[in-house]
Order: C-alpha cells, then sequence, then structure tokens
C-alpha cells in the first residue's frame, strides 16, 4: 500500500547507501523522489517542493548540502538533518565548541589564526599533535605532528598555499588509540541503533582510507555519550566517532551528519537503512501529516 | 538492461545490473575507472566526478 507522504532525497551521486535507502523506503510504500543537487536552482523569492513533507540529504558535497538545507528549512520544508545539524557536524570547531559547552567529553582543542599563535598553542600542547582542516572528511589533509620543524612547515603550507580556512588552525590533542582503533556509533533519533570498531595500522582509522570495520558492543558508557553528543549537535540521523584513550576514557572525536554505513549493516546486524527509513516517515508524521506547502 | 554501455576510457563493454540508477557509480572491469551512470535505457556512462575539498559524511 502507497504512503501518503511524499519525500525526496537531494543527492550527488548515487552510492550503496543511496540504494538502499530507496529500496527500504520502497518497502514502506514510499516512492522517492531522486533530487540530484547538480540540477537545482533554487530561486530564493520562489519557494518551492512544497510538496514535500521531508527531505533526506545525502548530498556528497556539505557546501551543497549546507546551503540547500538552510534555503529548504526557511521555506519550512522540514529535513533530516537539519541545516543546524550540518552547520555544526561540517565543521570541527563548530563541533568541538557545542561538544565542550555541553560538557561531552572530547579531546582538547586549540584555535589559533595565525601560524605564530598556532606555533605557541601547539608547543603548549607538545608533540605529536594533530592538525586538521575545519572542514574536511574521510581523514583527508590530516597530519600528525611529531615535532617544531615539521609544525612550522605546516603552519606555513596550511596559510600559504589554502583558502582562508586554512588559516583557521585546528589543533587538537593527539590521543593515543587503545588497539589502534576507534569507534562509530549511530544514533537515529534518540536510540544509538548500534556501534563498530575501526582498526587500523595507520592513525587515521577511516574506512574510507583502509580501516577494517568490527562490530563493537553499545556499552551503556558508548550509549550515553553518543546520545549526549547527538543532542548537542541537534540530533537527528548522526554517526559519531568516540576515541578509546589508554587510560580507559571515551572521548567524542567527531559527528557525521550524512553518515555512510554500508560497512556497518552486516557488522552492527542492524537494518541501518531501514531505521533511518522509519526516523523519516517519524519526521513526516511530525510536520502535521501536511506537506510543507499546507494541505493539499 | 539493453546493451552493455561502452567505457569512456577503454571502450570496454561495462555490465550493468536493471536496477542501476541514474546517478549510481560504476567501475570498469578493464581499465578500473570510475563512471557515472548519466542515462538508462540505453545506458551511457561519464568518468565520475573527482573527489573535491568538502567531500565526505
Amino acid at each position: 500500500m502507497m504512503s501518503e507522504f511524499r519525500i525526496g532525497m537531494l543527492h550527488s551521486r548515487i552510492r550503496v547507501e543511496e540504494k538502499l535507502l530507496v529500496e527500504a523506503f520502497e518497502k514502506r510504500g514510499v516512492a522517492l523522489d531522486l533530487i540530484d543537487d547538480r540540477e537545482i536552482v533554487f530561486d530564493l523569492h520562489q519557494p518551492q517542493w512544497k510538496q514535500y513533507h521531508v527531505i533526506l540529504e545525502r548530498c556528497i558535497n556539505h557546501s551543497r548540502a549546507l546551503y540547500a538545507l538552510r534555503i529548504l528549512n526557511d521555506w519550512g520544508i522540514p529535513t533530516v538533518n537539519s541545516y543546524g545539524v550540518a552547520m555544526i557536524c561540517g565543521n570541527k570547531l563548530e563541533t568541538s565548541s557545542a561538544l565542550v559547552r555541553d560538557g561531552v567529553a572530547s579531546p582538547r582543542v586549540l584555535v589559533a589564526f595565525t601560524p605564530e599563535s598556532a606555533l605557541q598553542a601547539i608547543e603548549s600542547l607538545g608533540y605529536p599533535v594533530v592538525l586538521k582542516p575545519a572542514v574536511g572528511s574521510w581523514g583527508r589533509l590530516l597530519a600528525k605532528v611529531n615535532d617544531r620543524e615539521a609544525a612550522e612547515a605546516l603552519l606555513e603550507h596550511k596559510e600559504t598555499l589554502g583558502s582562508y580556512h586554512h588559516s583557521i588552525f585546528y589543533i587538537q590533542e593527539f590521543i593515543d588509540k587503545e588497539g589502534g582503533r576507534d569507534i562509530r556509533s549511530f544514533v537515529v533519533g534518540d536510540e544509538t541503533i548500534g556501534a563498530i570498531y575501526r582498526r587500523s595500522s595507520h592513525w587515521i582509522t577511516n574506512t574510507a582510507r583502509g580501516g577494517e570495520a568490527t562490530g563493537c558492543p553499545v556499552t551503556p558508557e558508548i550509549d550515553r555519550l553518543s546520545l549526549a553528543a547527538a543532542k548537542s549537535v541537534g540530533g537527528g540521523v548522526v554517526a559519531i566517532d568516540l576515541l578509546e584513550t589508554r587510560d580507559g576514557r571515551l572521548l567524542v572525536n567527531e559527528v557525521n551528519y550524512t553518515m555512510e554505513f554500508r560497512n556497518s549493516i552486516q557488522t552492527t546486524g542492524v537494518d541501518i537503512p531501514g531505521k533511518v527509513a522509519d526516523y523519516v516517515l517519524q519526521v513526516a508524521r511530525q510536520s502535521g501529516g501536511h506537506a510543507a506547502g499546507g494541505p493539499q | 538492461m539493453a546493451m552493455d554501455p561502452e567505457c569512456p576510457e577503454c571502450a570496454a563493454a561495462v555490465p550493468l545490473s536493471p536496477e542501476t540508477l541514474v546517478g549510481e557509480i560504476v567501475t570498469c572491469p578493464d581499465c578500473g575507472m570510475e563512471l557515472e551512470v548519466t542515462q538508462v535505457n540505453p545506458a551511457v556512462l561519464q568518468a565520475a566526478p573527482e573527489e573535491e575539498e568538502d567531500w565526505g559524511e
């Protein structure tokens, strides 16, 4: 039986995740409208897409997702996730600031705006230290800085070569991860639906960089910290990266708002696309059951 | 899917499943090039866009 809800999915390319989501919605009687972000033209004065009860965002570009969500939310169209969540999660500095504000355990972060002050900050933290671009994903452009010479060179390169973003120096305490692994947990709404370990011989454990995923039990501590982190960034459908320190603490490293989960369905044993579809339908129901344009 | 489309890079035939969607990414079995399906029935392939600075999760 076909659902009464009209749901769009904003995408760039169709990855495994998007195909799984299309299937999950079909099982629930919803034929997703696929909206390719490369074909969109927004006329801010002429709100469109009012026929949708909710739009699921699955862009691969953070910048496109961010501004599309801003416009859609300002047109009164509910989205998963919201512009606010994308704005915080898409920028590590925003994320860290929100986590610290809400007392969610996370690695120490220092921020500086010039190579000189950044070097001072690095020296105060001590080596090794991690430099990251505020905006970036998949472990891209991360640097583990082991000494002063490397720090000086890197800071100069970042200032000279990059756009202004790269002169916002996000300097993070290096966490010597327990067993060369980190944890990724998946939060949908108010439930931690599953978690995986990501193991790598390299200090960057992203599966996009070859990290290997294995099942991880959702302990009460992982659950509590994951839900706190999700709440801190605004909630919705998010993936939390957690670090285990050698002295047994758990820290939230970052939060992802367009989560990839192809390697995590089997390892968690959880129907992740199904859980996401159920949550999106819940948001559709909560929108009063009528599309953003009002009852038709 | 009618005839298998050709890889724009090496002209090899690239088999596609009937459920292939426009926008999907496939890999050429011969040259390994990442390709995007830009049309179905008949299927058309084009080199997939390169990773950009703000790509990610």
